[in-house]
């Protein structure tokens, strides 16, 4: 015993060493599983607030071109609204809590103030949380196509995995035909592209193309806006395509989002989580 | 002896805003990226405790997570590195050992002596930073050209904030 501790008093500043990286890993192990609470992130109050001040700031200098994507998108709102077709129908007949079109997406306006392009695993913080009714694995899209999915919910911030981070996948399909593959964002990806992977090789489609969200993803709505088909190759002796996209959203210049809340996702996910139970009872 | 340590608390808080208010917007693509904060635990003077240069490297890097949403990545680097920091000093050591009245700045320790103290340290922060970060060996040589790339763009950083904040150093000296 005491050797053991004459040897803890020589060796202090080493074991000292030891003890701190031993507490880094740990403090990164909790990182990664999914739904553990952190301390330390940006969703954190001292820092989330000096970000909201920089972005504040930072707004200013891109007002214009703001101006510019809202008006485009007023614009089109404006073209499939009913008072610009000619038969006009008041809006009274119509209620809201409709029996034949449930409400099944809402949609919250949000502003990114903090955002990373040039690591593997990007995040943002946006600067709604909890109290205005953010939980996590909500969907994050801007008027140009998608932007990424919330992991982590504060009082009144949240932080969320960008669609360039290694481990998100989403489920995307071609506009023209239908085929579907996961997207992932991969180590020769930059900021503009990303990757479609196991579209079969009967798939009709040409550079060009449009890629939009897939109805199999329980987070993103179907049909939000992706990107375009840049070049494709099917690598010797796989069944599968492999598609470069190039992406719409641009993730350099993130200010103004939306994040959607999913009304059936608790429902749709229980049930196959359960079948996917009794499956594995079976065997 | 107060004035070194006002002095090294001002650099601490300096470099730290530097980083994550300015820096951080940096973009010169994924190869070449700034983390200049480092020069904080390049600059502790030479007589530091040593014991006491990882606890100080820890918290420092502690709070640069807490700006760059990455739990314990950055402390694990700062630790590395204070710890390499020992071994370095030692291994550059002059015959007579340093002047107490020295510090390792450019200015007091010459061009070549810094080079070598500064690129060594900057290499042990960026290799475990960025192997942390990709956390897996099948991207191998992307992470090791990004490890080397962004020690040189650090570098040159580190490099041209000595002449911006040390100049009065080289002058006294003259």
């Amino acid at each position: 015993m005491r050797a053991l501790l004459n040897f803890a008093i020589k060796n202090y500043y080493y074991l000292l060493f030891i003890l701190l990286q031993a507490a880094c890993v740990l403090l990164m192990v909790k990182n990664r599983s999914f739904q553990s609470t952190h301390i330390i992130n940006s969703a954190n109050a001292v820092s989330a607030k000096t970000y909201e001040v920089v972005s504040n700031t930072k707004e200013y200098l891109s007002l214009k071109e703001e101006n510019q994507k809202l008006a485009n998108e007023n614009a089109k709102l404006k073209n499939i609204m009913r008072s610009s077709s000619y038969e006009f129908i008041s809006l009274k007949n119509f209620e809201r809590n409709d029996t034949l079109y449930k409400q099944k997406y809402t949609f919250f306006p949000a502003k990114i103030i903090n955002n990373s392009t040039n690591y593997r695993s990007n995040y943002l913080t946006l600067n709604i949380g909890r109290a205005q009714g953010i939980v996590h694995d909500m969907a994050i899209i801007n008027t140009e196509g998608i932007v990424g999915i919330v992991k982590d919910v504060s009082e009144n911030y949240s932080s969320a995995l960008s669609i360039l981070h290694k481990d998100v996948k989403v489920n995307c399909k071609l506009k023209r035909d239908g085929s579907y593959g996961p997207l992932n964002w991969e180590k020769d990806d930059d900021y503009l592209t990303a990757t479609l992977t196991d579209i079969p090789i009967h798939a009709k489609f040409k550079v060009g193309d449009t890629i939009v969200t897939s109805a199999l993803s329980s987070i993103f709505p179907e049909g939000i806006m992706v990107g375009t088909v840049k070049h494709f190759e099917r690598k010797s002796g796989d069944a599968f395509f492999t598609l470069k996209i190039n992406l719409t959203t641009q993730f350099r210049k993130l200010n103004h989002v939306y994040v959607i809340k999913n009304f059936f996702k608790a429902e749709q996910d229980s049930l196959e989580l359960k079948s996917q139970k009794h499956d594995k009872d079976d065997k | 002896m107060i004035n070194e340590v006002t002095k090294n608390i001002g650099r601490f808080i300096v470099l730290l805003l530097l980083q994550v208010l300015i820096v951080k917007n940096i973009n010169l693509g994924r190869y070449f990226i700034f983390f200049p904060y480092v020069l904080f635990i390049l600059l502790l003077p030479f007589n530091t405790n040593k014991p006491f240069v990882l606890l100080i490297s820890f918290i420092y890097g502690l709070l640069i997570d807490l700006f760059y949403d990455t739990q314990g990545m950055h402390a694990s680097a700062c630790v590395f590195m204070g710890f390499a920091r020992g071994f370095v000093l030692k291994l550059l050591s002059p015959r007579e050992g340093y002047d107490e009245s020295h510090r390792p700045t450019l200015a007091f320790m010459g061009a070549a002596w810094f080079i070598s103290y500064a690129l060594i340290l900057i290499f042990a922060h960026h290799l475990v930073l960025f192997y942390i970060e990709a956390f897996s060996f099948s991207e191998f040589f992307r992470t090791m050209l990004r490890i080397a790339c962004s020690t040189i763009s650090t570098f040159a950083f580190v490099y041209m904030l000595q002449f911006l904040f040390y100049r009065s150093n080289s002058e006294r000296l003259a």
